[in-house]
């Protein structure tokens, strides 16, 4: 196209929805009362033990939601990519990601509830109803729930693209199935592993709805404390802080989970 | 052994994944009022939703929301493809494609709250307008993503074919890119739909007082506690995602390269 005029809402859109909103988002958290030193917010957010602890718990729970994702989506991955209905088998697994985010929480909030399904069921057993909405376990079973299949599909992947023969390999070289698979399956699916661990981990650390929804007031993430200093505490400049914050955690995250440099693809044999 | 051991884990964890939204789901036929115990058919949730004036109206402003931004985000995209395919320098390239990315990896609080302080700052209020703005914007990146890939294993010869043959520049456009483009096209349009009606953390910040989508409401119902209604509401978005789900795999039955899962994570 020689008319460069059409390309002018896509520059548009970048400068004014992609550049100047990472500015805005910079500029806002150093905007402070005329006289304060310009990293003030900066300044309370590390001197403050409010923050630091929300932070530290933020980590937390995310470290614990990944680490359970982990645990049930790899032997799911493993067993899925070797079964014969694979392709099926892993629609299936994606399918409730299409559905709203905020429908499955609200389904929790029925089934945790005080009157709900798990309390009924507890009650036909003459146990009595317990509290089991708004609380750190409600809170990471819910946030699992949902990121599993996030786990599960990039781990699906890289066990599809493994290349089998080293499998057989390895078993013709006497090695058992569990080292087998230590040495081998595992070492080369770890791309997906990364992958998975990126995709569960920065939401675990936003998703502010599920925090509201299901942990109450009582869990607070980085993502609860963004949405609070905007919409309620109307705290702009701290809530910037606190989103410049959660930037550089996202990048410093997907930096140490990135491939490490340039390390050849295969199994190192003098092991 | 390995195989049974296999099998019952599959099944254990696909009955966890669809057991809540099954669950929600059979709670919208329930006569009762809460989400405990099953008290009988009844399709009353159902029509109080229909006959809910104030949730129809909600149920349309998404939808107009959802065909407007996908709609307009299609055709900046498709420009925006267009132009990074035709830049020389590999270099180039790559710097637009990642400033592309930044909303797809953002999470939805910080592109939500970056946004408010945007219109904000531009004095533009909030409400219908700045959610279709938004929508726009966080659509275009994986509609330029759809294209791109498709554009690049063009065969641009074809263009030069036309031209030699008498062509013009827009009708060589018409006639040969564009419809070389549709699968895509379509593909990124589509995207862009779901992306706007799956979306709540973005809308949530910008939408103001006074205009809301379906997924502010229900959050907002569901702050108050179970209300069947959400229920029937949700069996019928329920039934509008399988829909959507057979559409898009017709749609990418031929270039299966990436899947998406969930909003802003393309695996």
């Amino acid at each position: 196209m020689k008319n460069k005029l059409v390309y002018l809402p896509y520059f548009f859109w970048m400068a004014m929805f992609v550049i100047i909103p990472i500015i805005l988002i910079f500029v806002q958290s150093i905007n402070v009362a005329p006289g304060q030193n310009i990293f003030h917010n900066y300044v309370t957010y590390f001197s403050s033990s409010v923050y630091l602890k929300m932070t530290l718990n933020s980590f937390i729970f995310a470290f614990i939601i990944t680490f359970f994702c982990l645990l049930i989506s790899y032997p799911a991955a493993y067993f899925i990519a070797n079964s014969k209905y694979d392709s099926f088998l892993i629609l299936l697994i994606i399918l409730p990601t299409w559905i709203n985010l905020l429908l499955k929480a609200y389904a929790f909030i029925g089934i945790f509830s005080h009157d709900g399904s798990v309390n009924s069921f507890l009650g036909l057993l003459g146990i009595a109803p317990k509290q089991l909405l708004f609380t750190n376990f409600s809170f990471i079973f819910v946030a699992t729930y949902i990121e599993i299949p996030f786990m599960i599909l990039p781990i699906y992947n890289s066990i599809k693209a493994l290349d089998k023969t080293f499998i057989r390999a390895s078993e013709d070289l006497g090695a058992t199935k569990i080292q087998t698979f230590t040495k081998v399956i595992l070492p080369l699916t770890m791309n997906g592993v990364r992958t998975g661990i990126q995709t569960v981990f920065i939401p675990s650390l936003s998703l502010f709805m599920l925090t509201r929804l299901i942990g109450g007031n009582r869990v607070i993430t980085l993502g609860t404390a963004i949405e609070e200093h905007f919409l309620t505490t109307m705290n702009w400049g701290m809530g910037s802080t606190v989103g410049v914050i959660l930037v550089i955690i996202m990048v410093l995250i997907i930096w140490i989970t990135s491939k490490p440099r340039k390390r050849k693809v295969g199994v190192n044999i003098d092991e | 052994m390995n195989k049974i051991i296999s099998r019952v884990y599959l099944i254990f964890l696909l009955v966890i994944l669809y057991l809540p939204i099954f669950y929600l789901i059979l709670f919208a036929f329930n006569e009762g009022d809460n989400m405990g115990a099953f008290q009988g058919f009844s399709l009353g949730h159902f029509r109080d939703l229909f006959s809910d004036t104030r949730m129809i109206s909600i149920v349309i402003n998404t939808m107009l929301i959802a065909i407007l931004s996908s709609l307009i985000a299609t055709i900046i995209g498709l420009f925006g493809a267009l132009f990074i395919d035709r830049l020389k320098s590999k270099r180039a390239a790559n710097i637009y494609l990642s400033l592309n990315d930044v909303l797809l990896v953002s999470p939805d609080v910080i592109i939500g709250s970056s946004f408010l302080i945007l219109f904000t700052v531009l004095g533009f209020s909030l409400g219908f307008m700045s959610v279709l703005l938004s929508h726009i914007a966080f659509s275009i990146p994986i509609v330029v993503l759809m294209i791109l890939p498709r554009l690049q294993e063009m065969n641009k010869s074809m263009i030069d074919a036309a031209q030699d043959l008498g062509a013009t520049r827009i009708q060589a456009f018409n006639k040969v890119v564009l419809p070389f483009l549709l699968p895509s096209i379509l593909t990124g349009f589509f995207m862009a739909f779901t992306y706007s009606l799956d979306d709540f953390a973005v809308t949530f910040f910008v939408t103001g007082n006074g205009f809301e989508t379906l997924s502010v409401e229900v959050y907002s119902q569901a702050r108050q506690g179970v209300n069947l209604e959400i229920n029937a509401l949700s069996a019928l978005i329920f039934g509008f995602s399988l829909i959507m789900i057979i559409i898009y795999y017709l749609l990418t039955v031929r270039n299966k390269k990436s899947v998406r899962v969930g909003k802003g994570r393309i695996i």
